[in-house]
């Protein structure tokens, strides 16, 4: 089977999807090259920087660390998949207006991570939300607004996701 | 892409996976959580030919209460283990250690025993499982045997399972009411590897007298370590704070850390006294010790 492919089925963003890849396709290139979902980011392909992180059945990973036939039958929401719409999401519109983004590689990482994270704790005081964040690296904000825009997103939506 | 080419088989049952890798020697890798070796295998720092992934086999997912101990399949999602009530009551050593593996990412992926059949020396899990004299649960082909943490863990990477061997499960000793355990770690960042980490596990008398101590190390050789010296001090029964201070000195001079880019010898073992000294205050009383 080496360098043959796979088929691979996935819920992304609601909606089924079906490609060939081969076994050693991570789920980033397979969201980026296969389907086009190019708001996953891809940094540093160990699993440190926190720039590919979707959302797995619910919960945060690294899209680096999968192989997608691994995670076949999974659903997977990348940031393309926050809003139905298109719009900016609550968390998306705080990071928006607090300004909580310079060159905005790692905000996809950054606004999924905060899905998960004020879905556990909706009320997060500033200590847990840097240490929520703690393994997402942002190179140019210096965080201060990032941590802003989660709080000010929580005060926003409480208990809401998104 | 990055990963080299591999055969991928993903069984759903062990029997399937134990047949598999009896027959494909050692050139295949199994793939629990995959928060440490994919990073290896992007990095094309491990090239296996067969790739066998656990990830299918629902069985192997469980945390079942056996004989006072707690038995953790090799599956069981670290996050899993963290959030559940029987290991922070039956195991909380185990409960108190698990934050620390990763962030949560990382930690909803990656599994109990992935972390410690791979066996980095930065790893917490081999230091809780020295600690708690955590049995090691091994299958291969037809055949079970079970290995003592102290046996398992042969150097950085490198366990006592043999070819065709996985890591079936791991049977923690419950902690009973005279048990008081913490653990601890610095490093350079807060998720990032640490430096030096000591996991504690205590027994105490009606008195509050230490009855038994065991502690292990990490992050001062190629596998955690027990730290004998200071055991025995604190065995002493005394767990006053010259007690505690005197068993953390014991630790420092005890351990045989190297240099590195990350901590230098000196550093390393002022931590190791630093952490026993803290993860026995906070064994002890409950409340955790601002850094030194």
């Amino acid at each position: 089977m080496s360098g043959g492919t796979v088929e691979v089925r996935l819920t992304v963003n609601g909606a089924d999807v079906v490609r060939r890849v081969e076994p050693r396709y991570l789920l980033v290139d397979f969201l980026r090259h296969e389907l086009g979902l190019t708001g996953t980011h891809i940094g540093c392909e160990q699993g440190v920087c926190g720039a590919c992180t979707v959302l797995l059945d619910g919960v945060t990973a690294r899209s680096c660390l999968h192989f997608a036939v691994q995670v076949a039958g999974s659903e997977v929401t990348t940031i393309e998949g926050v809003t139905a719409d298109g719009t900016l999401s609550p968390i998306q519109a705080a990071f928006h207006s607090n300004h909580a983004l310079q060159c905005g590689y790692c905000t996809p990482g950054f606004v999924l991570t905060t899905v998960e994270l004020l879905r556990e704790n909706p009320t997060p005081d500033e200590a847990e939300i840097r240490q929520g964040l703690t393994n997402n690296i942002c190179r140019c904000t210096g965080y201060v607004n990032i941590i802003k825009a989660v709080a000010e997103a929580a005060s926003n939506m409480p208990g809401r996701e998104g | 892409m990055k990963p080299a080419p591999f055969e991928y088989v993903a069984p759903e049952s062990e029997a399937e996976v134990l047949d598999l890798l009896g027959r494909h020697g050692d050139d295949v890798r199994l793939l629990a959580g995959g928060q440490s070796l994919v990073p290896m295998l992007n990095l094309r720092i491990v090239q296996p030919a067969v790739i066998i992934d656990l990830g299918r086999c629902a069985s192997l997912a469980y945390l079942n209460d056996e004989n006072g101990a707690l038995v953790c399949g090799t599956m069981t999602r670290q996050i899993t283990a963290e959030r559940s009530p029987d290991v922070r009551q039956g195991c909380p050593l185990l409960a108190a250690a698990l934050p620390y593996l990763g962030g949560k990412a990382h930690r909803n992926r990656g599994t109990v025993g992935g972390t410690l059949a791979h066996a980095d020396r930065l790893a917490e899990l081999p230091a809780v499982a020295l600690a708690l004299d955590a049995e090691l649960i091994v299958r291969s082909e037809g055949a079970e045997r079970t290995v003592a943490a102290v046996d398992f863990f042969l150097s950085d990477l490198t366990t006592s399972l043999e070819e065709g061997e996985m890591l079936h499960a791991i049977r923690f000793p419950k902690a009973g009411t005279t048990a008081r355990s913490a653990f601890a770690e610095v490093g350079n960042r807060r998720h990032g590897f640490a430096v030096v980490g000591i996991a504690a596990a205590l027994e105490v008398d009606s008195d509050g007298a230490c009855a038994q101590a065991r502690l292990a190390a990490m992050g001062v050789g190629a596998t955690p370590v027990r730290l004998a010296a200071a055991e025995q001090i604190l065995e002493q029964g005394s767990l006053s704070a010259d007690a505690v201070c005197a068993a953390g000195d014991a630790a420092a001079q005890a351990v045989d850390p190297t240099d590195d880019i990350h901590a230098s010898v000196a550093y390393r073992r002022r931590l190791t006294a630093t952490l026993v000294q803290r993860t026995v205050h906070e064994a002890m009383d409950g409340t955790r010790r601002a850094a030194a």
